[in-house]
């Protein structure tokens, strides 16, 4: 008699713990489901043409612009030897941007003195990887910028 | 039986031997809730507080998505409910949510004001809940704003706009509210401000008090006990009123699931759907309408006649439910001496004169439109 008692006692348990979990669960799914945001409906580009000229890049006092590629940040300078670089431009150490130091021709991050030459290679402080490089396309005739992912 | 276990749970004798919590057990193992024919009356003020905090979750969960701003606020809500998953359901429960409390607060009141239990000792309770049923209507009010739709910039024209009848300080209160001339992306700042932070403060003070009362004075016990002990009668209240309660309050949350989830913008005359960008330049909607808590005060503003006497009609209108209001907030103290288990003819009589005229002026006001 008891052993039953017993085996209805653990259904019931068993029943009632079990509809609190499913009741539980369905109050917080549409709030997890909530606060996770919606895809920013900005596309990942592979290529962007960029809003200035090379006209205008070479008379910039900096020789170099900050541009935006899709939902990344990318920086693009043009080096001593007239060559044009451009790279993501969020430093990998903690996702600062990055500035081109024309003075040091280095690639300079000013939250914690990171460098990188102008290939995009860490060359001190505490990057721990290189900058991701962007390929640069100039058209001759209009002048206009194009930058796009690497291959490879 | 219940205490022995406690006592024994090595989990709780690590937080006994560093709070104390023994003394917190015994007193609620003693706590007790009158058992008598109008009980139900006890559960009111739980239902608003359950839907308070339905509203503080809610609330927090908007303002993860929620712009204030002319140019933003609107389109941050459009977002919310056609781009975030279950994001018409959460501002549907935050609507929901913010009427029911209401109502509940306002059968909670009539409730505590019908049965006594507003007079000595709990004067101060009765007090401050008047203060959170304020509070709770300017929640209301500063929130019906923050959509920025066609529906909420009338209405809160208008509403700003009676404020501006008030002699004296009047324009200055008018101006206060708007945080300018007329309603613009400046009001929208100021509400969002108080709904979201300034009231929430508030609030929680007074609540917190109105709370510590009750558990100070215990629940009110009906008038005709004390003079006939035969008639008491206790339940205790943990655990057997407390699970009562929170069955109570899984009910309430299960009708707020079943309202949010088949009539996400209200029902009738309650109801909020986003509609149109509000346009100050455009023509208003032909139906403004004020939320249906506030319909008993502005039809009795529109069915004065334009003089009262000598003085402005609108005037003597925010005059007389002002003062309305403050004999209200009095009552304990000019009607609640009554303990002697007689309940007195008057206030009786005034109470059902004030539930009338809010109801009735309710209904008018929906009816002539």
């Amino acid at each position: 008699m008891d052993e039953i008692r017993d085996d209805r006692r653990n259904f019931l348990n068993w029943l009632i713990g079990g509809g609190l979990v499913a009741f539980l669960g369905s109050v917080f799914y549409p709030v997890y489901k909530y606060v996770i945001p919606p895809p920013s409906g900005e596309a990942n580009v592979s290529q962007v043409k960029l809003p200035f000229k090379l006209k205008e890049l070479q008379e910039d006092e900096k020789k170099s612009r900050i541009f935006k590629f899709g939902r990344n940040v990318g920086i693009i300078l043009l080096t001593p030897e007239n060559e044009l670089k451009a790279f993501n431009a969020v430093c990998t150490h903690l996702d600062c941007t990055v500035q081109y130091r024309k003075d040091l021709s280095i690639i300079w991050c000013a939250c914690h003195n990171g460098r990188y030459d102008l290939e995009g290679r860490n060359i001190s402080g505490p990057p721990p990887r290189p900058l991701t490089v962007y390929t640069v396309h100039v058209d001759n005739a209009t002048g206009d910028i194009f930058v796009a992912e690497a291959k490879g | 039986m219940a205490e022995k276990v406690a006592r024994e749970n090595r989990l709780f004798r690590w937080v006994d031997e560093r709070l104390h919590i023994q003394t917190l057990v015994d007193y609620m193992s003693h706590k007790v809730v009158p058992q008598h024919s109008h009980s139900i009356w006890y559960y009111f003020g739980g239902i608003s507080l359950f839907f308070f905090v339905v509203q503080v979750v809610t609330g927090i969960l908007l303002l993860l998505y929620y712009r204030p701003g002319a140019d933003s606020a609107y389109e941050s809500v459009k977002f919310i409910i056609a781009e975030v998953s279950f994001g018409w359901l959460i501002r549907s429960i935050h609507s929901w949510s913010a009427n029911l409390m209401i109502l509940a607060a306002f059968i909670h009141m009539f409730s505590v004001f019908f049965t006594h239990a507003y007079r000595k000792p709990r004067e101060m309770t009765w007090v401050t809940g008047i203060f959170l049923l304020a509070l709770a209507l300017a929640f209301g009010f500063s929130g019906y704003l923050l959509p920025w739709n066609e529906l909420s910039f009338f209405a809160t024209r208008v509403g700003t706009g009676m404020a501006g009848a008030i002699p004296g300080v009047g324009d200055f209160l008018m101006k206060l509210m708007r945080g300018g001339e007329d309603v613009t992306g400046a009001t929208i700042g100021r509400f969002f401000g108080l709904h979201v932070a300034v009231l929430p403060g508030i609030f929680a003070v007074l609540l917190s008090l109105h709370l510590f009362f009750i558990q100070r004075q215990g629940m009110s016990e009906p008038l005709e006990w004390a003079s006939n002990p035969q008639l008491q009668k206790y339940r205790p209240f943990f655990p057997n009123f407390i699970m009562r309660e929170l069955l109570v309050w899984l009910i309430m949350l299960n009708l707020l699931a079943v309202l949010a989830v088949f009539f996400p913008d209200g029902i009738g005359v309650v109801h909020w759907p986003l509609g149109q960008k509000a346009d100050p330049f455009a023509p208003p909607p032909p139906v403004i309408r004020p939320e249906w808590y506030f319909m008993f005060a502005f039809q009795a503003l529109k069915v004065l006649p334009a003089h009262l006497f000598f003085i402005e009609g609108e005037l003597a209108g925010i005059i007389i439910l002002s003062a309305g209001g403050i004999v209200w907030t009095l009552i304990p103290f000019l009607a609640g001496k009554f303990s002697s288990g007689k309940k007195p003819a008057l206030v009786i009589a005034f109470g059902w004169a004030v539930l009338a005229f809010i109801v009735i002026l309710t209904i008018l006001g929906y009816i002539l439109e």
